[in-house]
């Protein structure tokens, strides 16, 4: 029924180097289904962040076609992309991203903020995120009084606020230890249980078998989990 | 599609919170801030200062013009080569037109004067009448006026001023004695006031040391006929100096270039467009001071646009759109200029204030001048701002989180 949910045809991303070209995404399909949970595995430089970005709306592919959630994003202006940035997906990065001057609760109001959200639901919803991860003694720290675990945490609450059709996280775990890992993996367990959809990058096999279905990125090519031979 | 907030008062909750990031932002950088506030206070302080001392000055100046030249116009005929000027009749009949109380003439020579041992050049000695002296009762400090029967007569009389008394007559009642004016003898009949001859004529070409009859002063010019009168007037000068013109082109033959009526209002309008050429290129002199603290401005939001590269990207990733990420750094310059421009206000009037009160003269607030250096930093704020918000708003998010 929801095949137009996530459709991605012949992806090709090409980067110009002077006069040579550097092919990084060789035409990529990729379909995903409402409420799934999706790793994509590659290498470091096998172009996971590049796709990343123009599954995220950050970036526009050279030539293919992505139609997210009734949205074909090859249409869209610069307006229409921060709307769909804002309202269809929620980023996780690897360094959680936090604004220093702000507290927690009021960095996970920061996409209600440009959403033109009010001030008290903007409140109620941050306040409800932060329960979620687990951080309700949290709310008032900043950044630089939380652990590299917990800024994480909160850039997941930040992701989810929007309550985003998709959840985009390129190596989520990259930056901690692997006991704070496994708790946001955990965490991204949790979600997707609750029915959010997940797509997370990673070099590492231990953290892409988290999710329910894997695919290999090497070199700019996309394979399905068990076709794929390990680097 | 999803939509989350709602239009116009989204945009108003988002201005809100803009502004709150703006105040964080100037907060944390608090020394390059107060730098940059502070290039802006210097522009608008001396722009304010400045406008603001000179009209307080113009307002003073035309102040005392109306109180002294109430109710005066001055006549200045240089006449025809057959008529090169007024004679007594002229003045008597231009006295007795409608609307004039009387005529004062005024015949200026300078000359040496001397007494016993002393002896002065280039004394200013004015020649006046009997209603010169009835019109300014304040112009004697002792002694008697100069009378009809002095100007007939062409007596050798004068009246002195205090600086006069003090150099050449030293310890003596200078009343009744003798001054020889240009070789002639005149004896002193009264001692001038301070604030004698505080006219509009003497105001531009000096005042007198020494008035004499003006008869008595033509004869010593070897001159028959008076070039320069002052005219008093009740009520409307205006329709007084149409009389007078009617007066003198048939006094003339209609002749052009015969004669000059100068009235206290052209005069003021003479000063007064003086004084605000003045203030304009005062006023634009220091408003480079200004430009120089925009520029002041842009080169802070230039640097904290690149500082801010990655919360930038962040934001844009989080659903930003260009125009939101321009306001915010809008706001900032925005902010930091009317800080700047409101207390450099501030600062210019209070500085005014004090060079009025030195200079002596009475100060008056100019809103419009306050009005024009808080109108003025704003426009800097938003004009320097521009560039550096929209590089921001342009940046690629890629880029920017590729920093990461
Ligand atoms: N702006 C760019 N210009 C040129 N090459 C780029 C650019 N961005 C990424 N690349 C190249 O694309 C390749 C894939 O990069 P990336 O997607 O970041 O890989 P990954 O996230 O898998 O480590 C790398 O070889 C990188 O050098
Ligand atoms: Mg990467």
């Amino acid at each position: 029924m929801d095949r137009e949910f996530f459709r991605m045809r012949g992806i090709t991303k090409v980067y110009k180097m002077g006069d040579e070209d550097a092919v990084v995404l060789r035409g990529i399909d990729l379909d995903i289904q409402r409420g799934e949970y999706l790793s994509v595995l590659g290498p470091s430089g096998s172009g996971k962040s590049t796709l990343m970005n123009i599954i995220g709306c950050l970036d526009q592919p050279t030539e293919g076609e992505y139609a997210l959630d009734g949205n074909r994003i090859e249409d869209l202006d610069e307006l229409e992309l921060a709307r769909i940035r804002g309202s269809e997906i929620g980023f996780v990065f690897q360094n959680a991203q936090l604004l220093t001057r702000l507290d927690a609760q009021k960095n996970v109001e920061l996409p209600l903020i440009y959403a033109g959200v009010r001030p008290k639901e903007r409140e109620r919803r941050a306040r409800e995120m932060l329960s979620l991860v687990g951080l309700s003694d949290r709310m008032h720290h900043r950044p630089n009084q939380l652990s590299g675990g917990q800024q994480q945490r909160v850039a997941v609450a930040r992701a989810l606020v929007t309550n985003p059709t998709l959840l985009l996280a390129d190596e989520p775990t990259g930056a901690l230890d692997q006991r704070t890992g496994r708790q946001i993996m955990e965490l991204f367990q949790q979600l997707s249980g609750e029915g959010r959809t997940i797509i997370m990058i990673t070099h590492d096999l231990n953290i892409a078998k988290c999710a329910r279905r894997v695919v290999h990125i090497i070199d700019g090519n996309l394979t399905e989990g068990e076709e794929a031979t390990s680097p | 599609m999803k939509r989350m907030g709602s239009g116009i008062l989204g945009s108003f909750f988002m201005l809100v919170e803009s502004v709150r990031m703006s105040v964080a932002n100037i907060r944390q950088n608090r020394l390059r801030s107060f730098l940059t506030i502070l290039g802006i206070l210097i522009g608008v302080t001396a722009v304010i200062a400045l406008i603001t001392t000179i009209q307080s000055v113009s307002g003073s100046i035309s102040d005392s013009f109306s109180s002294m030249g109430a109710g005066t116009l001055t006549v200045s005929a240089t006449g025809t080569e057959l008529k090169a000027g007024l004679d007594a009749e002229d003045m008597r009949r231009i006295a007795e037109l409608d609307g004039v109380l009387g005529v004062t003439p005024s015949v200026s020579l300078s000359t040496k004067v001397a007494r016993g041992g002393a002896l002065e050049t280039g004394v200013a000695v004015s020649g006046k009448n009997d209603f010169y002296f009835e019109s300014n009762p304040d112009a004697i400090a002792r002694g008697r006026a100069i009378n009809a029967l002095d100007l007939e007569g062409k007596s050798r009389v004068c009246l002195i001023n205090a600086d006069m008394v003090d150099l050449f007559f030293y310890g003596v009642d200078p009343v009744g004695e003798v001054l020889y004016i240009g070789g002639l003898d005149f004896t002193v009949i009264g001692i001038l006031s301070e604030s004698a001859d505080e006219t509009v004529q003497s105001m531009l070409s000096g005042s007198a040391d020494i008035m004499i009859p003006y008869t008595t002063a033509l004869k010593m010019n070897s001159e028959s006929l008076v070039t320069g009168i002052t005219v008093y007037t009740e009520g409307d000068s205006a329709a007084v100096q149409d009389s007078i013109e009617a007066f003198l082109d048939a006094l003339y033959n209609y002749e052009d270039d015969t004669y000059e009526i100068t009235t206290m209002d052209s005069i003021e309008d003479t000063m007064d467009s003086m004084l605000s050429m003045m203030s304009a290129l005062l006023g634009g002199i220091a408003s480079i001071a200004l430009v120089v603290g925009g520029i002041g401005i842009m080169n802070m939001m230039l640097t904290s646009v690149t500082e801010r590269t990655v919360e930038i990207g962040l934001k844009k990733a989080v659903g930003a759109r260009p125009g939101q990420i321009q306001a915010q750094f809008l706001i900032e310059s925005f902010l930091l200029s009317v800080v700047g421009g409101v207390s450099g206000a501030l600062l210019g009037v209070a500085l005014s204030a004090a060079l009025c009160s030195v200079m002596g003269t009475s100060f008056q607030l100019s809103y419009a001048a306050i009005a024009l250096g808080v109108g003025f930093s704003a426009a800097v704020g938003i004009l320097f701002g521009w560039s550096p918000a929209r590089k921001a708003s342009k940046l690629n998010p890629i880029d920017a989180l590729r920093r990461m």
